[in-house]
């Protein structure tokens, strides 16, 4: 194991974060706190509960996993993109390290920003709801997964690209979407029934779901379902960074 | 710089057998190269563009992947155990590859770390210092110009004390002064018997700093020699007389010049070295004059690298 290599990629991608600071973490508390004034507030006040839970903190979970998966996909993608495009990623390629060691480093770098981000977001939403959490393990155990499932997924979205507009893609087209469908402001006990069905192919409806779950016990989708479509997403993302990396693809000629 | 010496029945630290590449468009970049590069010489790899030089630099280094053949480096095998041999091999890329924000110091120290060196500070400031770049630690990278840009990714690559360093075109684009100054950074390193390995397409190059000099062309290696021995071929110039007179043979008096008669008897070429403090024109012109014959043109062709080229490929045809 190569671990000053996983260091030196870590730190190397820590400062990277640390250079840009003010708009990694103040982007996405002003837009938590945007997402409160008009959700929360604005609307929230014509909606009195969720399922027992007041609007204001039903959102919250929503809010942070919008957050964290656009954060870890555009942390991590463009970790690995941006070697990819100055060429530096040669020194990567011909260092004596192996594809698992890279993931932890480039991976692990993008997991902590989000996670960061994830912890001012819930300290942010704390000044304007009251927030409970049920069960604290699981809510942390949610929250890490989401970090590196998500990492991953931008890493290999990074590793795929081969322009800015390709890297943008998939987190505007698709991961948003799928976040605002996945119940972020709503149960989708809300909905008509052919939404609700519609709505259960969505997975990140089950991740969101699963979330909440760990701060309310209140679940769209059962828990134990939630945490493997989590982790079954994990691992199958881990496969395709390793089938790319052994295959060299996009990497290697 | 330093004459050749003889080398030593050196091993050799890289072996090259029978490597091909052929890119996903098909074109084929190495036709079945084999080659040996010896433990501590200085080797240049002289060819053209689209010779193949990057391409094998790359095999060896682990950025491309071969579609046959193997590469020994240190007697394992590149692939199967790339931890080994990654980690005596720096690499200066051809490319200016740089990030953008990163100063210095730090893009010279995450190199070192991916190589699995523990940091070292005094160790990275000693290697700054001594490709003067004291002064630009703090600097962010992109501030630099490109020749400083260059000695950063030798510093880079240097970083983890590696045995076998290449470089890929070091001086290309680069004033001749930075040239010189890096031309005595390689006999340097040398000394402190790091093999090293670098292209060009500088004949003067690789004529200037390199033990060996290997030729190649269109995914070739033509001939692989002595500096010294490739030279001599390369430096050799001729004198084409062109005589008024036919004649059917050179007048034993001019035997001593190995003239050669053309099919027509209309002229005699005469082969010399230009790099020679004698090139015998003189002699030569007077003995012709002796001879008694008459001259109606002289004019000289040198054989370029070019020609070398064309000259190597029929033979090998
Ligand atoms: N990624 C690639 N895909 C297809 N062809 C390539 C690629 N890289 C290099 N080539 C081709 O392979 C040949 C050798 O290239 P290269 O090794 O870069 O030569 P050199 O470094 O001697 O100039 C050239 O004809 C070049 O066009
Ligand atoms: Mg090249």
């Amino acid at each position: 194991m190569n671990v000053e290599a996983i260091k030196a990629i870590y730190a190397a991608e820590m400062r990277r974060t640390r250079n840009t600071l003010m708009q990694s973490i103040a982007s996405p508390v002003i837009s938590t706190c945007l997402y409160f004034v008009v959700f929360g507030s604005a609307i929230g006040s014509r909606i009195e509960s969720v399922e027992g839970v007041s609007y204001g903190a039903f959102i919250v979970p929503g809010l942070m996993m919008l957050s964290l998966l656009t954060q870890s996909i555009s942390n991590a993608s463009f970790g690995i993109f941006f070697p990819k495009f100055t060429g530096t990623v040669y020194e990567v390629l011909s260092a004596p390290i192996s594809f698992f060691e890279v993931i932890l480093g480039y991976v692990g770098a993008a997991a902590t920003k989000s996670l960061i981000i994830g912890i001012i977001i819930l300290i942010t939403a704390s000044f304007f709801v009251d927030l409970r959490v049920a069960h604290p393990v699981w809510m942390v155990t949610f929250l890490l997964m989401t970090c590196v499932a998500f990492s991953l997924f931008g890493f290999i979205i990074g590793l795929w690209a081969d322009n800015f507009e390709k890297l943008q893609i998939v987190p505007l087209l698709i991961i948003t979407p799928l976040v605002f469908l996945g119940g972020t402001f709503y149960s989708i006990d809300m909905l008509p029934p052919l939404w609700q069905k519609i709505s259960l192919l969505n997975p990140l409806l089950y991740l969101i779901s699963g979330f909440r779950w760990s701060f309310y016990e209140v679940a769209d989708v059962n828990v134990v379902l939630s945490l493997s479509m989590t982790a079954a997403f994990m691992v199958g993302c881990l496969i395709v960074v390793w089938y790319m990396f052994r295959t060299g693809y996009k990497l290697k000629q | 710089m330093t004459e050749t010496n003889t080398p030593v029945a050196r091993e050799p630290i890289v072996r090259i057998r029978g490597l091909n590449k052929t890119y996903e468009n098909g074109h084929q970049a190495l036709k079945g190269v084999d080659l040996d590069i010896l433990n501590g010489e200085i080797l240049a790899l002289l060819g053209p563009n689209g010779a193949g030089k990057t391409t094998l630099i790359s095999i060896i280094c682990g950025l491309v992947n071969a579609t046959g053949g193997t590469v020994m480096v240190g007697g394992y095998d590149n692939v199967l155990e790339y931890r080994r041999t990654r980690s005596m091999i720096g690499l200066v890329p051809q490319e200016l590859a740089l990030g953008a924000f990163e100063v210095v110091e730090n893009t010279v120290a995450l190199s070192r770390g991916l190589f699995g060196k523990p940091k070292d500070a005094e160790f990275i400031k000693n290697l700054l210092a001594k490709l003067s770049l004291g002064d630009k630690a703090a600097s962010p990278v992109n501030r630099l110009s490109g020749g400083m840009k260059r000695r950063v990714l030798i510093a880079k690559a240097l970083s983890h004390e590696p045995r076998i360093l290449f470089l890929d075109e070091p001086t290309a684009g680069v004033d001749v002064e930075l040239r010189k100054d890096m031309w005595s950074v390689i006999d340097e390193l040398r000394a402190d018997g790091v093999t090293i390995i670098l292209t060009t397409h500088y004949i003067e190059e690789a004529e200037a700093i390199a033990d060996r000099v290997g030729v190649i062309n269109a995914g070739e290696i033509l001939v692989i020699e002595d500096k010294q021995v490739l030279m001599e071929k390369l430096g050799k110039k001729q004198l084409v007389i062109e005589l008024r007179n036919t004649i059917d043979t050179v007048p034993d008096s001019l035997a001593k010049h190995e003239l050669q008669l053309s099919a027509d008897g209309s002229s005699l070429t005469f082969t010399y070295d230009v790099r020679s403090e004698r090139t015998g024109i003189t002699t030569l012109l007077n003995d012709v004059q002796a001879a008694g014959l008459v001259l109606k043109d002289l004019s000289t062709s040198q054989s370029s690298l070019e020609d070398i080229f064309v000259n190597l490929v029929k033979a090998d045809a």
